[in-house]
């Protein structure tokens, strides 16, 4: 629901041009969701339609036509994690340029069989650039690539080879490692758990990340890796989570989407049952902090950050600018400030000793080790 | 006979009322969250209706809960509930590409049909262990289906990423596996749907023959409506337990694999168990059980969930709105008690006024 909450608030303050824009054509639009603020807005819609004209360029800003779609994993766009980011990311792109609602958009997959239409669907209303989130979307992606040239494709977490495809990929692990020092830093009990969600090269690397990391500090700390094979099932990372805070982990980091819901669940129930027991959470791909309140404070320790959004953001402002580049790979590491690690709750050392390590990564001192398989 | 028609008439009547009913109820849900109704629902059918593409998505999904659909009905008609229709489906799926892909030089109409076959045999023996255990053992079905779907989802798993491919997902299935047909592709502007429907539909018709013409279908009705008096009657209970189940199950499978080879022409990591197999629950209840009724169930769910694509970007609804829809229209099938005790009360009162005379 708070994804529709923040459509609705963004709807508002951009309601005035739209419901202007809108008024005589079809309704089949987001429009209609921001009913209850027409009266708010109405007295601006009465300055605005004054300089309506007939079609979409009644102001300044409206002068960029490019619309850009996401379409979701199986995890919703409200996973609190990575479609999440990537449809903030979108409100931003719009926010920033000035655009109304009528420029981005996302069609949601529920099911693995949703990926096609909805590409389909997102291509008949002719968007710029759409956006597959996830590598999930790999295959559905090149297969409406190929049918439609013409389109312009993004796949994010993994590569296509198309030409009218660009490719977003992250160095997760380096993030990864920053959230491995400082699990490292902060663990009293010697444990430190880590929550993937299904197997594959790109949990891998959150995986060997943090291993690595929690290694580069105290290679006697143990780190309890366990897969849910899931990114959607709250349950299971519940299950898994009161597992290894009961074997004597004290710091989870998880990297499972809307399965690490299930694990702020399950922290939160361990805290407010006994307030004693310091229990910490990491959290992935977006400052997860606001999940980790609770009455007692706030069990966030830190959340590593994957810009999704800003990596959707540049890719439509560069193409604005230059044209699309299709067919290219563009990696964003902490370098380029694609992956981080948020202050959260940390201590000033665990910090430091992140920063630190961040510095040396930066430097080409350490170097984050990618995957524990190779493909 | 008059109670018997009117019987027939009550068994159509509950579906399609229990159908206005929960769409009414969807537009009063709407309604209190501010969100209109009636550009919600234009959006979903103009959609789905007014392009080729996505009626033959619909028909596409439509095919794969028929299969789904009977699978748990005839389960459901011996007597046990078959929670386990989802592994099942998967079961047939990864077989069914395992295959297709093990034998990429056959001719195609032999091709199909021996991953269509293993896929019904897998199906058919991951649902035929539970009917076992329950004949044998006493176990309960519920249970061991429901387990049994978490062994298929991490067995799959484990298959895709070490025995069929080394990532998430398999290679794409020849041309000689595939269940697409070129005409079916361009009549409906490139969707998915395939031969997997005339499959259904000739499998429905199987079905309504195998439940009412033959002496099994026969038993295994009796064994649902009392096991103690077929078995009186010297039926064997445990055979008609596991025949059920290995057909349910194979029903299920014949989904998975033509969901693998018509649907995706692969298979990959999976992040839970398919929504297929659980929607087909839904798809018997709503058909209560007849193939016919099933078939078109199926239709009206493969409408709505192609249909909730729309809501959000055509109407402004959240897409959930139509898995509400769905989830009133079984609640008012299950609660078909109130509706047949109204359709009652309005015969019985038009009875006594036409008595009178």
């Amino acid at each position: 629901m708070s994804t529709i909450k923040l459509r609705s608030l963004l709807a508002l303050g951009t309601s005035a041009f739209v419901l202007a824009a809108c008024q005589g054509e079809d309704a089949g639009d987001t429009t209609d969701t921001i009913e209850d603020d027409t009266e708010d807005t109405a007295t601006d819609t009465g300055e605005d339609t004054s300089d309506e004209t007939a079609e979409d360029d009644g102001e300044d800003t409206e002068d960029i036509d490019f619309r850009i779609a996401m379409i979701t994993d199986e995890c919703g766009v409200d996973d609190r994690s990575f479609n999440q980011s990537a449809w903030e990311g979108m409100n931003e792109w719009a926010e920033n340029l000035g655009l109304s609602d009528e420029h981005f958009a996302y069609y949601q997959s529920n099911d693995s069989a949703d990926f096609i239409p909805n590409l389909n669907q997102a291509n008949a209303e002719g968007y710029d650039i759409i956006y597959g989130i996830g590598f999930m979307l790999l295959d559905a992606v090149n297969d409406v690539a190929d049918q439609n040239p013409e389109q312009n494709f993004g796949i994010v977490d993994d590569i296509s080879d198309r030409d009218n495809v660009i490719s977003l990929t992250f160095r997760d692990h380096e993030a990864a490692f920053l959230a491995g020092v400082a699990a490292a830093e902060t663990t009293e009990t010697g444990r430190v758990g880590f929550i993937g969600g299904i197997a594959g090269p790109v949990i891998d690397r959150f995986e060997t990340g943090f291993i690595a990391g929690v290694a580069h500090v105290d290679e006697s700390i143990e780190v309890d890796s366990q897969y849910a094979e899931s990114f959607s099932d709250a349950g299971i990372g519940q299950q898994i989570a009161a597992g290894m805070y009961a074997s004597g982990a004290d710091v989870v980091y998880h990297a499972a989407g809307a399965v690490g819901n299930g694990v702020f669940t399950e922290a939160r129930n361990r805290l407010e049952s006994d307030s004693d027991e310091q229990i910490w959470l990491i959290g992935v791909d977006r400052d997860q902090e606001e999940e980790g309140n609770w009455d007692g404070g706030n069990f966030t320790l830190t959340s590593t950050l994957k810009g999704v959004g800003s990596s959707i953001e540049a890719s439509a402002n560069q193409t604005i600018e230059e044209g699309f580049p299709g067919g290219e790979t563009i990696a964003y590491g902490l370098e380029e400030e694609g992956v981080d690690l948020t202050r959260g709750n940390m201590s000033d050392d665990a910090w430091a000793a992140v920063e630190e390590a961040r510095q040396a990564i930066l430097d080409g001192e350490i170097e984050v080790p990618e995957f524990t398989y190779s493909e | 006979m008059l109670t018997q028609s009117s019987n027939r008439l009550n068994n159509l009547l509950v579906p399609i009322l229990s159908i206005i009913l929960g769409f009414i109820f969807g537009a009063l849900l709407m309604l209190v969250f501010g969100y209109n109704p009636i550009l919600a629902y234009q959006a979903m059918l103009t959609g789905v209706f007014t392009s080729p593409y996505f009626f033959g998505e619909a028909l596409r999904q439509a095919t794969v809960l028929t299969f789904t659909g009977l699978g748990f009905a005839i389960a459901f008609k011996a007597g046990f509930f078959n929670i386990g229709i989802a592994g099942q489906v998967l079961v047939g799926w990864v077989s069914a590409i395992w295959v297709a892909l093990a034998f990429p030089d056959l001719p195609r109409i032999l091709l199909v049909t021996l991953s269509l076959l293993v896929g019904v045999i897998a199906g058919a023996v991951w649902a035929g262990m539970a009917g076992a255990l329950r004949a044998y053992f006493g176990t309960n079905e519920v249970i061991v289906t429901i387990m049994l779907n978490y062994v298929a989802l991490h067995v799959t798993n484990y298959l895709i990423r070490n025995v069929l491919s080394t990532g998430n997902t398999t290679e794409r299935i020849g041309e000689n596996a595939s269940l697409r047909l070129d005409w079916l592709t361009t009549l409906t502007a490139g969707s998915r749907l395939n031969i997997g429907l005339f499959i259904a539909i000739v499998v429905v018709a199987l079905y309504w023959v195998f439940m009412t013409q033959t002496t099994a279908g026969f038993e295994v009705r009796a064994v649902g409506l009392n096991p103690f008096a077929s078995s009186y009657a010297g039926m064997s209970a445990a055979r008609n337990i596991i025949l059920s189940m290995v057909i349910s199950g194979g029903l299920a499978g014949l989904g998975g694999a033509v969901h693998g080879l018509g649907t995706f022409g692969n298979i990959f990591t999976q992040s839970g168990l398919p929504n297929v197999g659980f929607d087909g629950i839904a798809v018997a209840l709503l058909g209560l059980g007849n193939p016919i009724g099933i078939f078109f169930s199926a239709i009206l769910f493969g409408i709505l969930e192609v249909g909730a694509g729309f809501l959000p970007n055509q109407a402004g609804v959240p897409d959930e709105m139509a898995s509400i829809v769905i989830a009133a229209i079984i609640f008012f099938v299950g609660a078909n008690y109130l509706i047949r005790f109204f359709i009652n009360k309005i015969q019985t009162n038009k009875q006594a006024t036409e008595g009178g005379e």
